[in-house]
């Protein structure tokens, strides 16, 4: 620990020389849109202003520290007011804040405007994911920490992009107004790009937009920004922005994506084969409440390992998952899952019982589900 | 403990207490007990608060999980906020007024003696509460201290005890100011005119009224929350037609004159020292109380800055924006008559008055990053980001915290008749401050490179950092005891006995009663000229 702490020490050490390098570790991250650009702007000249009255403040208080002192054998005056000064330092922070305002009122002003947008994507905050909707190319999808838990719990090495880095980025194209309308769907999370320069909260029942417009292709990442719960700190956002053409040839991949995974519950599925692809559902949508044991979080969220409803009839289940459970006219942590397809969500059941100490053997056929939905 | 060595020596037992042990601090009346009750409950809840602060720093030492599990975490930091809020600085400033308000104003106690025994007692229930939803099922509040809904609706039962403690304590806080400002406003001695009250006295004065306009709101608030959650209401759940964001307005209109609560009395006290150590009056005296009453009313009309990113229409956030901007200008003048106050004084550094030259520094750098996030833009950008964090805890800590250490070594000698150990007050300073900026120093930084707040976790760009700022708590945590030795060892008696003056440079009627006070002062008023 100790040995940590100086090189930690060191390392701030060596930041400092290596300063104009590093700088994105102890400033504003580089802007990749006009509006980031401007709010890089205004926090550099509030920055400058600010180091102006630092100076002159301190600068007289240091001085009477130093020359103003008992042991220096100065005598108190007895001076105790003086109308002038008192009016001249109240007149001129006015003027002060009149140059910070102006800037600002303009970002503002463009920041709200969010006519004219090419492409419009909803981002749906989740306890915790994030759900996205390209409104005009109806694509849609969930994306997820792709952060693996090893990494978490310190068993494996850390990666580059650790906890934020996520399995399907929203792709948008450069140099294009991209408007982003953000809702929820149980608490407020908060939708955040720094390098784009946007924040804006996602607030479940309202909707909010905000835009941007990405100077060049990239990778860029953000987090939720608003405490949304367990695990508020794993659920991120990342922005790939590519060439418009490369942004068409990725629509149209998408489209053949979604229209390859539309419902098809004539298959015939096996155990196996549910089991298999249950695991991955539930890595994706249950694992953060009901935990990798199955054991859940007691007080918070029930086990599903040894559960009735999960080891009883499959009707059951089935009704929990694809209408959430509504307690008092409330809706509990456990929401509607009917999003995900009717393959989907028989193989996250088919998974839950016959997984930990559930021991079924029973399948749940996508048929059921399908008719369940009616 | 103190006060009852003043009573012995002076025998005023007659009319004072017919208890003895515990049952006399149960029951006791007097304004001098009262306050010493407030600022030890206070200290202690300032431990049991530093105690989770140092579990999540602990945490954050560096990448990946190793102590907590993320709810855990979350737990940690909401008590933490909820118990230094409302457990320590808070009750500390009231036990501060309880003790020098009725000193420095002449009075003999203050109006309501039984209501003051009553609002101090209801704090420990509160804070039972607190500390026992730690154990329900579920833990603690993991919602934030600003229990924003519809998140609060979803914790278990510790958010009923929280809301419950808040209840409480906002009850305590509201009969504490109703209590302060009837005693200033009816007790004052003949010839003390508002306009020659100690400034401290001006500046409890004025957050007395924010805390009786404000805390009914938070109470409001909790309320709607605890019904949403239990009675089938829909105030904040959007499903059933209600709002999340009302909530947050609720919660802001109280949150904004919070701050300004937390910080006002600090300014007293500062106003009180600086002057004695540069052996020179206050500068512009009636400015520092106009600037105090414009802090106050502006402070009701800039809630919304912390709403920046709620998504609210232009015009809203231009005007949160300027309102918010316009509050530098009376802080402003605070700080420059505190820099004119030395200017050509006499100064001398006690440990008192390195507190309130500490307090000057920090408080104005988190003033600076203060109007750095008025700016709508850039607070779009730095909201819920470390550098908000280190923002209220430079106004916070360095403020509030700072400025009570300062009037502790200030006035102690006073209250207990002792010096205390002037070294070791030395170093608790320079410790605290030295500590506090390798705590809160980086954090600007990874907010500004992009770190939330609130996390468990983070990408290792941030590892740096984390590992120094964790460094720096616990290094200011163990300096804090030192600040209990210091105090365990002046009310032993250690100290050298000090003269009614203790400073050369004091002025005001406290400093004209023996050290230590009897229990009972002022019970003919003396004549202010
Ligand atoms: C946000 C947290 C959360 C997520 C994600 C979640 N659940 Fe739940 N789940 C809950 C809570 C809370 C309950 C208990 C609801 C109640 O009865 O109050 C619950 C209850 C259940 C139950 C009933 C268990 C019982 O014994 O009562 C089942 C079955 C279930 N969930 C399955 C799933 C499946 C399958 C998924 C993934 C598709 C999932 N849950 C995702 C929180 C969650
Ligand atoms: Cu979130």
């Amino acid at each position: 620990m100790i040995s940590k702490g100086l090189r930690s020490f060191a390392v701030a050490a060596a930041w400092f020389a290596a300063a104009p390098a590093l700088a994105n570790q102890y400033n504003l991250q580089e802007p990749q849109s006009i509006i980031a650009r401007e709010i890089y702007d205004l926090h550099t000249l509030i920055m400058w202003i600010i180091v102006g009255i630092f100076v002159v403040v301190f600068g007289a208080m240091t001085y009477a520290i130093v020359m103003h002192r008992k042991s220096a054998g100065h005598k108190a005056e007895q001076f105790h007011e003086n109308t002038t000064v008192e009016i001249v330092w109240t007149i001129i922070p006015f003027f002060i804040l009149i140059g910070m305002a102006w800037p600002a009122t303009r970002t503002i002003i463009s920041m709200k405007d969010t006519s004219g947008a090419e492409v419009t994507i909803k981002a749906t905050g989740y306890q915790w994911k994030w759900g996205y909707d390209y409104l005009q190319e109806g694509i849609s999808f969930y994306s997820n920490l792709s952060t693996p838990r090893e990494q978490i719990e310190g068993k494996v090495p850390k990666g580059e992009n650790y906890l934020i880095e996520v399995d399907n980025p929203v792709v948008v194209p450069a140099g294009k107004k991209v408007r982003i309308i953000t809702t929820a769907n149980d608490v407020i999370h908060s939708w955040w790009v720094p390098a784009l320069g946007i924040k804006q909260d996602s607030i479940p029942g309202f909707v909010r937009d905000t835009w941007f417009k990405a100077d060049k292709p990239g990778i860029y990442r953000g987090q939720c920004a608003e405490l949304c719960g367990k695990d508020h700190g794993f659920m991120p956002i990342v922005v790939e922005v590519v060439t418009p053409e490369r942004y068409a040839s990725w629509v149209s991949e998408q489209k053949k994506k979604m229209a390859a995974a539309a419902p098809d519950s004539g298959e015939q599925w096996t155990l196996d084969e549910l089991k298999a692809r249950g695991e991955k559902i539930y890595a994706g949508n249950c694992v953060a409440c009901h935990q990798p044991t199955g054991m859940g979080v007691p007080g918070a969220f029930p086990a599903l390992s040894g559960s009735k409803i999960v080891t009883g009839p499959k009707d059951g289940q089935i009704k929990v998952v694809l209408n959430g459970v509504v307690k008092d006219g409330k809706p509990t942590a456990m929401v509607s899952f009917k999003h995900l397809s009717d393959v989907d969500i028989a193989a996250v059941i088919t998974y839950t019982r016959n997984n930990w100490a559930n021991k079924t053997g029973e399948t749940v056929a996508p048929a059921d589900v399908k008719a369940a939905r009616k | 403990m103190e006060a009852a060595h003043a009573h012995n020596g002076h025998g005023h037992g007659a009319h004072g207490h017919h208890y003895s042990g515990l049952m006399r601090w149960i029951t006791t009346t007097n304004h001098k007990d009262i306050g010493t009750l407030y600022l030890f409950f206070a200290l202690t809840m300032f431990f049991v608060g530093g105690l989770l602060a140092l579990m999540l720093r602990a945490e954050l030492f560096e990448p990946g999980l190793q102590f907590w599990r993320p709810e855990f975490f979350n737990q940690l930091t909401t008590m933490h906020g909820l118990i230094m809020v409302f457990g320590a600085i808070m009750p500390a400033f009231v036990g501060f007024a309880n003790w020098q308000v009725p000193m420095m104003i002449g009075a003999p106690d203050m109006a309501f003696a039984r209501m003051n025994n009553w609002s101090f007692w209801l704090l420990p229930v509160g804070a039972i509460l607190l500390v026992a939803s730690f154990f329900v099922p579920g833990g603690a509040t993991a919602a934030g201290w600003t229990i924003y809904a519809p998140l609060s609706t979803q914790m278990g039962p510790g958010m009923d005890l929280a809301i419950f403690a808040l209840h409480i304590m906002g009850a305590s806080s509201i009969m504490g100011s109703i209590n302060i400002i009837t005693t200033i406003l009816n007790m004052r001695a003949p010839g003390m005119a508002l306009m020659k009250m100690p400034l401290f006295v001006w500046t409890w004065l004025i957050t007395a009224y924010l805390l009786i306009a404000v805390m009914p709101v938070l109470a409001g608030a909790v309320t709607m929350v605890l019904t949403d959650r239990h009675f089938g209401t829909n105030f904040f759940n959007a499903a059933g037609g209600g709002d999340p964001v009302l909530f947050q307005h609720v919660f802001w209109f109280f949150g904004h004159p919070e701050v300004y609560i937390m910080i006002l009395p600090g300014f007293g006290i500062v106003s009180q020292i600086v002057p004695t150590f540069a052996r020179k009056p206050l500068f512009g005296y009636s400015s520092m109380v106009y600037a105090t009453a414009s802090i106050a009313i502006l402070s009701f009309i800039v809630w919304a800055h912390h709403m920046f990113t709620v998504g609210m229409p232009a015009v809203a956030q231009l005007f949160f924006m300027y309102a918010t901007m316009l509050i530098a200008v009376p802080t402003g003048v605070k700080v420059f008559n505190w820099i004119a106050t030395m200017w050509k004084g006499s100064l001398t550094f006690e440990t008192p008055m390195l507190f309130a030259c500490g307090f000057i520094f920090v408080f104005s750098m988190g003033g600076f990053t203060g109007l750095v996030l008025a700016i709508t833009p850039v607070d779009i950008q730095l909201q819920d980001t470390y550098y908000v964090v280190a923002h209220f805890h430079y106004v916070l800590v360095a403020g509030s915290l700072f400025a009570l250490f300062g009037g502790t070594y200030y006035w102690l000698p006073k209250w207990i008749g002792r010096m205390y150990d002037e070294t070791l007050g030395k170093w608790h300073f320079w410790l605290s401050m030295i500590f506090f900026n390798i705590t809160f120093f980086p954090m600007h930084f990874t907010g500004l490179a992009g770190l939330p707040r609130r996390v468990p976790d983070y990408n290792m760009q941030f590892a740096d950092f984390n590992m120094i700022s964790t460094i720096g708590a616990f290094g200011f945590g163990l300096a804090q005891l030192i600040f209990v030795y210091v105090l365990v060892k002046a009310i032993r008696g250690a100290g050298e006995k000090v003269s009614d003056k203790v400073w050369e440079g004091a002025d005001g009627l406290e400093w004209t009663l023996p050290s230590p006070p009897p229990y009972h002062t002022f019970e003919t008023p003396p004549l202010v000229k």
